[in-house]
């Protein structure tokens, strides 16, 4: 069973058994603009709950992509390197970002569900 | 997810100021961004459109294929006025470094205005009036973060008999593209012949504008000033036209970086010379021998000695934009300079960037380091534009 959390800084992360699918929500997405770049980290490389995961960029602006939840990167979505644009057109599908083995459930369990973010999203703008 | 790198564009900032920021100005057109859904932002002390619904990507790739529309009313606009087009050509001279005598009636030069130790102040359009009736009239337009400071600055350094009039009551529109010849062909009689860097005064539709055919996208377009009491005719009747689509300062910026031109406050500022910012095409022969503006002796000796830097256009090898203030470094890590404009070019499909760098790796094809997120990632200089110009010059008869 999955269950999808949602961080302050606009990251979602989907949990599958212990592994999490870490992207960028259509909110994000939708305020950066055009994806043109997207730097994806090693497999293997140990990130911590805040810390730098990914990077993404638009036209005009670079911007961090930040761990939701401590582990170690498993996976990386390569075909973004060759599509950043996904990252517009599917946001919390085909442009997921990276997948962390995660060390600390209770993490993820603290994030905003997504009835919490939506309400988060209207204290913005 | 969070922004590290600050919105772009922006030119100079304006001033300090101790007190609270005064509320932002707005251009006759504010409310034609807004109803087309614009995002607004804050620039050089105007809320301005960085973008409209279809994005930055589309907008940028609509100016190359069709043609834009941008509201640069937020420019400074201004009047030099004298007894004689020598009089007041003279009076300018003692502020820049161009050949503004010989600039012949309805033709437009490139210019900067220069601080005494040749550093530049600000980089405008300076314009000779094409009416016999208005010889002694120069247009200027000053980039906006800058006109409260350059319009003192050259009043303060006029003679007795020449006066500047702001003309704030003006608001500029640029129609940019492949297309902007024939858009505006069908509103403005004989502007379609008009060569680059010309102006007339024409009718638009029945209404005074005056119309110069120059940009800042390296394309072929236009630059309308009008009174702002016409400006939303005139954005309307141009937007009516199935070619033209309204185009934000986002992709104003990187229209201007693929086309290798330089944006105040970033690429040159008071520290930058004419010469290492590789304007050296805008001092014109006469200036160079006679001098005569601020910074001459600047200019002369590096002109004669070579800068120790100069901007150059860089192309990074792989996909990863290296964004202003990035660092330059030569391939044994030594640092020798700095990206002071660079990201992603929508027509050239990659990233690329502008930056100052020791003379002796200026030449087309050094390679270099840029070190992007503590990574020094493998670049070359590169010739500017990034893409290629497409100005308006007749054939020669």
């Amino acid at each position: 069973m999955t269950d999808t959390k949602f961080t302050k800084d606009h990251e979602y992360v989907r949990l599958d058994g212990d592994t999490a699918t870490v992207g960028i929500t259509d909110y994000a997405q939708s305020q950066l603009g055009d994806v043109v770049y997207v730097g994806l980290p090693e497999i293997g490389k140990a990130v911590t709950q805040g810390g730098e995961a990914a990077v993404v960029e638009s036209v005009k602006a670079a911007s961090d992509v930040f761990a939701p939840v401590s582990g170690e990167v498993v996976a990386v979505n390569a075909e973004l390197e060759g599509a950043p644009s996904t990252v517009n057109e599917d946001p919390l599908g085909k442009g997921w970002f990276l997948k962390i083995k995660v060390k600390d459930k209770s993490e993820f369990d603290k994030l905003m569900s997504e009835a919490e973010y939506q309400d988060y999203l209207k204290t913005l703008s | 997810m969070a922004e590290s790198t600050a919105e772009i564009p922006a030119e100079a900032p304006a001033a300090e100021s101790s007190t609270a920021p005064p509320p932002l100005k707005t251009t006759p057109l504010h409310g034609a961004h807004v109803a087309l859904g614009a995002r607004m932002v804050p620039f050089a002390g105007y809320e301005m459109p960085v973008q409209y619904p279809t994005g930055i990507l589309t907008e940028h790739l609509q100016t190359r294929a069709s043609a834009g529309i941008f509201d640069v009313s937020h420019m400074g606009q201004a009047f030099l006025m004298g007894p004689d087009h020598v009089t007041v050509a003279k009076a300018l001279e003692a502020l820049v470094p161009a050949d503004i005598l010989n600039l012949a009636p309805g033709r437009q030069r490139y210019t900067q205005l220069l601080n005494e130790e040749g550093g530049i102040l600000d980089d405008l359009m300076v314009t000779r009036s094409a009416e016999e009736a208005q010889d002694g009239v120069l247009m200027l337009v000053v980039n906006a973060a800058c006109k409260d400071q350059d319009f003192p600055h050259i009043a303060a350094h006029l003679p007795d008999d020449v006066r500047l009039m702001r003309a704030d009551h003006r608001a500029l529109i640029a129609l940019q593209g492949p297309k902007a010849a024939e858009v505006l062909a069908r509103h403005c009689e004989g502007s379609a012949e008009m060569p680059f860097m010309s102006a007339r005064q024409m009718s638009f539709d029945g209404l005074t504008c005056h119309v110069s055919r120059s940009g800042y996208t390296g394309e072929d377009g236009y630059e309308i000033s009008i009174k702002s009491a016409h400006a939303v005719a005139i954005w309307s009747a141009l937007l009516r036209d199935g070619a033209v689509k309204p185009i934000g300062l986002g992709a104003r910026d990187s229209l201007r970086l693929e086309a290798g031109l330089c944006l105040y406050g970033h690429d040159i500022d008071v520290t930058t010379s004419p010469v290492e910012a590789a304007l050296t095409w805008s001092v014109q022969k006469r200036r160079r021998e006679e001098g005569g503006f601020p910074g001459a002796e600047r200019v002369k000796r590096e002109l004669a000695e070579g800068p120790s830097r100069k901007r150059v256009g860089i192309l990074p090898d792989g996909k990863a934009p290296a964004r202003e203030g990035t660092e330059i470094q030569a391939k044994d890590g030594r640092k020798i300079g700095t990206v002071t404009s660079g990201g992603f070019g929508p027509s050239l499909g990659g990233p690329l960037a502008m930056g100052y760098v020791e003379t002796s790796f200026a030449a087309i094809g050094t390679e270099l380091d840029l070190v992007v997120r503590g990574k020094p990632l493998p670049a070359n200089v590169a010739s500017m534009p990034f893409v290629p110009n497409r100005y308006f010059r007749p054939p020669s008869t």
